[in-house]
Formats: C-alpha cells, sequence, structure tokens
C-alpha cells in the first residue's frame, strides 16, 4: 500500500505464544490484587522470591544472545511478559534491567559480555537516562573525565535501589555521547534519593555520580543509535506494558457495569458509559495491535524507520487509551471511584506513570510527522 | 488456492493488462462512490453499462457456477480482480444488492427455479435489484417490520412502506421482509420474506433527497400491491431466518459475493495529494504544526485499523475477545473514514464552502461530498451508536440497552 501507512507487518511466532501463556498464569498466579496491593507500601516494590523465579525462567536474558547466556529471541519475545506484567500491576525492575541490556549490547562490544552475562543470570540493571524532565532534552548534564570519573545527578532512574550495573548516559571532554557503565555499590546510599512516584508500582530516584569511577565508558559511533535505539524499545515495552494495564482496566470497568444496579437497572445497560467503555476496548485493541506490528519490526540491528514509526506509533497510541481508560475508570466507579480502596486509582496511576515514561503522545506524533509526511 | 500459484500470479499480470485499457475514463460528471448514491440517469447508464463490460469479460462473479452466468472458478480469482479494480480506482460495480446479497442468498438457500430466473440478470446488470427492511418509524429495529402481506389465494396484497430504499427508483425486483401473520407470540415468526416485483401497480419509490443534495435512495410505499406467492424466499413465517442471512452477506460474514467492489475507497494517500493545493499563514499546508498532528493521527488510526484486521487471523492474539476485532470492524472502518473525509474539507480553507455545483469548488467538491455521503456508511448497515451496543454487548457482555 501507500507510503504513508507502510509497513502491515504482524508476526506472532510460536515461542511467543508460549511466552504469553506462561506469563499470563505466572503473573495471575504471583500478582493477584492482595499482593499488588501489599507491595505498594513495601520499600523494594516487588517480592524477591518472586523475582528469582522469574531469573529462573530465563527471562532477564530472553532478548539476549545465547553467548552470554540468553534464549537469543529478541525483543519481540519480551513483549508478551512485559504486556502481562502490565495487566498484573505487576512490580519488577525487569524493563528496567532488559533495557540497559539491550543499551549496553547495543553500545559495546564482545568487552561487555561480562556485564551481559551478569544481566541474563538475574542482576537488576537500569538506565540513568534524564537529567530533568525533558525526555527531547540532550540528557549529557552529566560529564565523564579522562580517568572515567562522573560528575552530576541523573533524574527518575528506574529501580536504582536495585541495580547492580547501572548505564549513564552523559558526555566526554570532547563533548561527545558516552555510556558510563558504573557498578551500583559503587554508588553512595547517600547519592540515592528516592522519589515518591504518582505510580506506587514503581520506584525511582535521583541519583548524584559525582566523584563516582566508571567501571568502563563505551563510546563512539554505536553510542548515538544505542541511545536512539533504547529510548525507541523503551518507549515500546513501556507502551506493552500499558496496554496489559488497559485491558485489566478494561475488566474492572465491565465487571463493575456488569454488577453495579442504579434506577433499578445494572448501569452497563446505560449507553452513557456502554458506549466509552466500548472505545476503550477499540482502543486498546488498535494499542495492542500496533504493540505486536512494532514487535516484528524490531530485529537485533539499528533499528529501521519502519521499526522507528512503529514503536512511536505503539506508544502514541497506548498512551492516549490508558490516559483515557484510567480517567473513565474513576469516573464510572462513581463515588467507589473516588476512593483509595477501588483498584481504578491504581489504573489511573499507572496511566500518568506510562504516559511520562519515554515520552508522551504529542511527543512520539512530533517526531513521526517528519517520518511520515515529509519523505 | 493461494496467492503464489503460478495460475494466479498469470492472472494477476492479466487483468492489471485489462484494466489499464478498459476501465472508463472521467466520463466529465460526478460518479457516485458508493452504490448508496446512484442518483441520476447518466449515472445509472455508465454504470449499468461498466458492469456489462466487466460481465462480459468474464471478471465478475467469476466463482459463480457457469449456469447461472459465473465462471465457476476458485474465489481467489475474483478477489484479484476487486483488488484491481480498487487499485485502477475503476467506477463501483453498482448493482450491489444483486451482487452481493440477493444473488450469494440465491445460489445459497434459494430454488433451482430462482437461481435460474435471477442470478445471471444480476451479474449482467439487466435486472437490479433493491432491498425492502428498514422503515420509516423503526430504521434499526428489524424484527419489527409492520408492512403487512396477506394472503389472497395465489397471491399476497402488500401495504406499508419501506425507506432507504437504495436504488429503489430504478430496481426491478426487491428483497422484501414484509408481516404476514400478526398474532405469533415472538414478533420475528410472524415475517416472511419475499422476491418481490417493483415494476407491479400499488408499488411507488419516491427518491429522497440527501444530505449532499443528491438522490440515491427512496421511499417505497405499497399500497394494495399484489405480488405472487412463488414470490416467497422459504417458508411463509420463516422470513426472519433469511433476513438474517441476508445481513450476513451484507456484512460480510460469509463470502460468496460476486464483487467487493461497491465503494471507491479515499485513503490517506489521497488526502495527502490534496495537501500539495494549499496553503496555511502564507506557507505549504503541510508545514503546519496542527495539521501536522492530524494528519499523524489520522496515519495511526489507519495503521492500527489495517494491522488489527490482520491480527484477527492469529488466534493466540486473539484469546481475551476472539471476535472483538471483527465485530469492531464497521465500527472502526467507517468512524475512520468520516474523520479522514472530513479532514479533506477542512484542509481548504475558505474553499471548504464551496459545494458540489460552484465550478471554483476544489475537486467539484469532491471531498466535501465525501464527507456528508460517508454518513450512509455509519448509519446504513446498523448505525455507529448500535454497533457500538453490539460490541459492548457481544464482545464485552455488557448488559442490553
Amino acid at each position: 500500500m501507500s507510503a504513508i501507512i507502510g509497513s502491515k507487518k504482524i508476526d506472532f511466532s510460536e515461542e511467543q505464544g508460549m511466552l504469553l501463556d506462561v506469563a499470563r498464569e505466572f503473573v495471575k498466579d504471583k500478582s493477584p490484587g492482595s499482593e499488588v496491593r501489599k507491595l505498594l507500601e513495601s520499600e523494594a516494590g516487588f517480592s524477591q522470591p518472586v523475582w528469582q523465579e522469574l531469573v529462573d525462567l530465563g527471562w532477564t536474558g530472553i532478548n539476549l544472545p545465547e553467548s552470554v547466556g540468553g534464549s537469543g529471541l529478541g525483543i519481540a519475545a519480551l513483549i508478551p511478559v512485559i504486556e502481562s506484567m502490565g495487566k498484573g500491576l505487576m512490580g519488577t525492575p525487569l524493563v528496567s534491567t532488559v533495557l540497559a541490556a539491550e543499551l549496553i549490547r547495543r553500545a559495546g562490544g564482545v568487552s561487555e559480555e561480562d556485564v551481559l552475562e551478569d544481566i541474563s543470570g538475574g542482576c537488576a540493571a537500569t538506565v540513568a537516562y534524564l537529567d530533568g524532565s525533558d525526555w527531547g532534552g540532550a540528557n549529557a548534564g552529566v560529564t565523564v573525565d579522562a580517568n572515567g570519573v562522573l560528575s552530576g545527578t541523573k533524574f527518575m532512574v528506574p529501580d536504582a535501589a536495585q541495580a547492580m550495573w547501572i548505564a549513564v548516559v552523559g558526555s566526554n571532554a570532547a563533548g561527545d555521547k558516552v555510556v558510563a557503565l558504573v557498578a551500583g555499590s559503587d554508588v553512595a546510599a547517600q547519592a540515592h534519593e528516592s522519589h515518591a512516584l504518582i505510580d506506587l508500582t514503581k520506584r525511582a530516584e535521583t541519583l548524584d555520580f559525582t566523584g563516582v569511577k566508571a567501571q568502563r565508558v563505551l563510546s563512539g559511533d554505536k553510542v548515538t543509535s544505542a541511545i536512539r535505539d533504547y529510548l525507541l524499545i523503551g518507549a515500546l515495552l513501556t507502551a506493552a506494558e500499558a496496554v496489559g494495564s488497559t485491558s485489566a482496566c478494561l475488566a474492572g470497568i465491565v465487571d463493575y457495569l456488569k454488577t453495579r444496579k442504579q434506577f433499578g437497572k445494572l448501569i452497563g445497560s446505560f449507553q452513557a458509559l456502554k458506549h466509552p467503555t466500548v472505545d476503550i476496548y477499540v482502543g486498546m485493541e488498535h494499542a495492542r495491535s500496533l504493540v505486536y506490528h512494532a514487535s516484528s519490526e524490531i530485529d537485533e540491528g539499528p533499528l529501521s524507520v519502519e521499526a522507528e514509526v512503529a514503536c512511536r506509533m505503539a506508544k502514541a497510541k497506548a498512551s492516549d487509551i490508558i490516559q483515557y481508560a484510567g480517567d473513565r475508570s474513576v469516573q464510572f466507579h462513581g463515588g467507589f471511584g473516588f476512593t483509595w480502596e477501588c483498584d481504578s486509582s491504581l489504573f489511573i496511576r499507572r496511566a500518568a506513570w506510562s504516559q511520562q515514561q519515554f515520552g508522551d503522545a504529542m511527543h512520539h506524533r512530533k517526531r513521526l510527522a517528519p517520518l511520515l509526511l515529509d519523505s | 488456492m493461494n496467492a503464489t500459484d503460478p495460475s494466479l500470479q498469470n492472472f494477476q499480470t492479466d487483468i492489471d493488462k485489462w484494466m489499464s485499457e478498459n476501465v472508463p475514463k472521467n466520463p466529465g460528471f460526478l460518479l457516485p462512490l458508493t452504490f448508496l448514491e446512484v442518483g441520476t440517469e447518466q449515472q445509472l447508464d455508465f454504470l449499468r453499462e461498466w458492469q456489462h463490460t466487466l460481465w462480459s469479460a468474464g471478471f465478475l462473479g467469476m466463482h459463480w457456477p457457469t449456469e447461472y452466468g459465473g465462471q465457476g472458478a476458485d474465489p481467489a480469482y475474483q478477489g484479484i480482480v476487486d483488488k484491481a479494480l480498487g487499485a485502477h480506482n475503476a467506477p463501483i460495480i453498482f448493482n450491489t444488492i444483486g451482487l452481493n446479497w440477493t444473488g450469494p442468498l440465491l445460489l445459497d438457500v434459494g430454488t433451482e427455479e430462482d437461481r435460474q430466473r435471477y442470478v445471471k440478470n444480476i451479474l449482467t446488470g439487466e435486472e437490479i435489484w433493491c432491498q425492502g427492511f428498514s422503515e420509516p418509524d423503526h430504521g434499526s429495529d428489524l424484527g419489527n417490520v409492520q408492512t403487512r402481506a396477506v394472503r389472497d389465494g395465489d397471491e399476497f396484497i402488500v401495504n406499508g412502506s419501506k425507506i432507504w430504499t437504495t436504488l429503489g427508483n430504478y430496481a426491478d425486483h426487491m428483497i422484501l421482509l414484509a408481516r404476514t401473520d400478526t398474532s405469533t407470540a415472538r414478533k420475528y415468526d410472524g415475517l416472511s420474506f419475499f422476491l418481490a416485483p417493483m415494476k407491479v401497480d400499488g408499488v411507488e419509490a419516491r427518491p429522497i433527497r440527501k444530505v449532499t443534495g443528491e438522490f440515491g435512495f427512496n421511499e417505497t410505499f405499497f399500497t394494495d400491491a399484489r405480488i405472487p406467492t412463488s414470490c416467497l424466499l422459504g417458508d411463509e413465517g420463516g422470513g426472519w431466518r433469511m433476513a438474517m442471512k441476508t445481513l450476513e452477506y451484507e456484512r460480510g460474514v460469509i463470502a460468496g459475493q460476486a464483487s467487493a467492489h461497491s465503494m471507491q475507497s479515499i485513503g490517506l494517500e489521497d488526502l495527502m495529494n490534496a495537501m500539495h493545493d494549499f496553503e496555511r499563514d502564507g506557507a505549504p499546508i503541510l508545514e503546519d504544526a496542527m495539521i501536522r498532528d492530524e494528519l499523524v493521527k489520522l496515519a495511526i488510526e489507519a495503521k492500527a485499523n489495517s494491522i488489527s484486521d490482520r491480527r484477527a487471523g492469529i488466534p493466540a492474539l486473539n484469546t481475551d475477545y476472539p471476535f472483538g476485532i471483527a465485530l469492531s470492524n464497521k465500527y472502526r472502518h467507517t468512524e475512520y473514514a468520516r474523520r479522514l473525509k472530513m479532514m479533506g474539507a477542512h484542509v481548504q480553507g475558505a474553499q471548504g464552502a464551496l459545494f458540489m455545483d460552484d465550478d471554483r469548488a476544489y475537486m467539484g467538491g469532491f471531498w466535501q461530498r465525501a464527507y456528508f455521503a460517508n454518513f450512509g456508511t455509519t448509519i446504513g448497515g446498523g448505525t455507529t451508536q448500535i454497533q457500538a451496543n453490539i460490541i459492548g454487548e457481544h464482545v464485552l457482555g455488557l448488559p442490553k440497552s
């Protein structure tokens, strides 16, 4: 078809199908509502034994090559897992960890295989990317001197408290972008400042890296494209998680609309509630289609333009629909929806988190415009 | 049979060649974009001749049996023809109610006599069909049909009226749903289904002028019209089942249609082409940030729509709501098309206020008319709001409204 619509590829392998089945069951089993609620209040935000089970299932290495202990299935195989976790609002450092692995794999070389082995073996990792609130900014404010010593702080580093490896995006003396690999244990306790996040299933911190010496510093041409790809894959994984959360939010709305009576009628019979719920459903399916399309367009190498378009579309659509779903969920639950106890509070908070990770819908539409309209 | 079959590939080449030589050029007047919009004799004659040309070449109803005017070919061939018709921007194949609803229905459940009598003339375009389901007072509530057909010897006497009768003023026959029994416990059991003649006394089709200013459908009045009992399709009282089957063909739930080219599709590429002809703030309109965002939103929707359609064929990705994507097809596509066409009118600046009759109207008012005409698809065949009820109730399991 036309250039503007581009590829319509959507593949779903047998491995992905198996992972989807396994991950759904795993999340249903390990992350029931009561467990989600319990973990909201905990310091770590996730269960260490569950993380270990997930590591034993090989999920920290699904995307990594077999040479470093991974399964060699690529990002596509992670999508069903991340989507399922989103559905169960399961808190784990998995997204942060696999994104760090992707950035390191793409920016580094054979000498980084030991770090990737650590990660596929279950060491949590993360990327310190943001200098402040702007996903579209340079985010190169942390400097790395000739001895590999860092200076500066990074904002909202996800799962920083757990990370054994932190990939810090910064710049060197020449002003070129670099990725400094920092051991989590090299960052002093007082350099961690944890955030009070809107989504209580998540954890993030501001980290002051001043005076920390990197274990190694990755630089060169690959770094720029690796950072770009990290941002796109991050957007895609956030979208996958958001789609899962949206479907759970939708199920909650539908359940309420089927059981709650007002004026002697089930409220789901009122079209004022029914029709917006249908729009949530249709939007969720669209976002899900775009997510699996994007996963079909990503491979080992630098992301193609088609892959970039796909990731950005998936994130734009998923951001909008989870926001709408969470918002309507609170509203449609009426007085109960306004309370902390109602799970709508979890979804509207997840929506706010998902919208702002790796750029919101407007951020991605703005970047889609030249890709789609100016060719 | 699949697309890599060598005989299909050869056929693809042949059909492309045939289309480039035979698809009629612009006749100098606006043609209907859909079968709902045939409003003048001039358009009718043109489209009838075009359909006949396509059939004579053997490219219409290719998978229908040869004894009824088809080619007895694999359905894949007609699929290739339909795609080529779209790709070559060919005028529509207008006799849709015959070709896509009545024809397959008769091949499915009709008697041998019915098939001999009607099917070939549907393909050639010699006889035009219309549909008499909806009535003025209850458009979407088909079970409540009030048009009466009372048996009188070997005839039924029909009284009542039908509305939105597409092609009704030109049609030779109507698939008619009428009430033959008012005493049944279930309202559905009193309905019967007729292959009714239109050109008889007591049947009058009055053209309805549409929001575009054009004609295309009618209100059809029956005043003591007499139709033979042999016009019954199925049993007396068995009309509901036939009507539901017809709707399955109409909505594309089951295959067998003679040609899918009943509408000329307008896509994002057409809108992009229009972009080269307008400016905003003294600069090319494609540089306008607001316009760009609207176009990107449409592109996301278009892509999500078509990838979702493909995803419907992957069962493992449809376990939560197995038929949701298929059941939301009309809802998604027709509403997207409405927004797309509205945008085609918006981008024209002051020119967007001109309509078809103005010589300065952009592309003869193509976009304004396309936007208005698109309501035929968001209203006809079950409105968007009825579709939302269907999705809400049958996909999500919400209580009935």
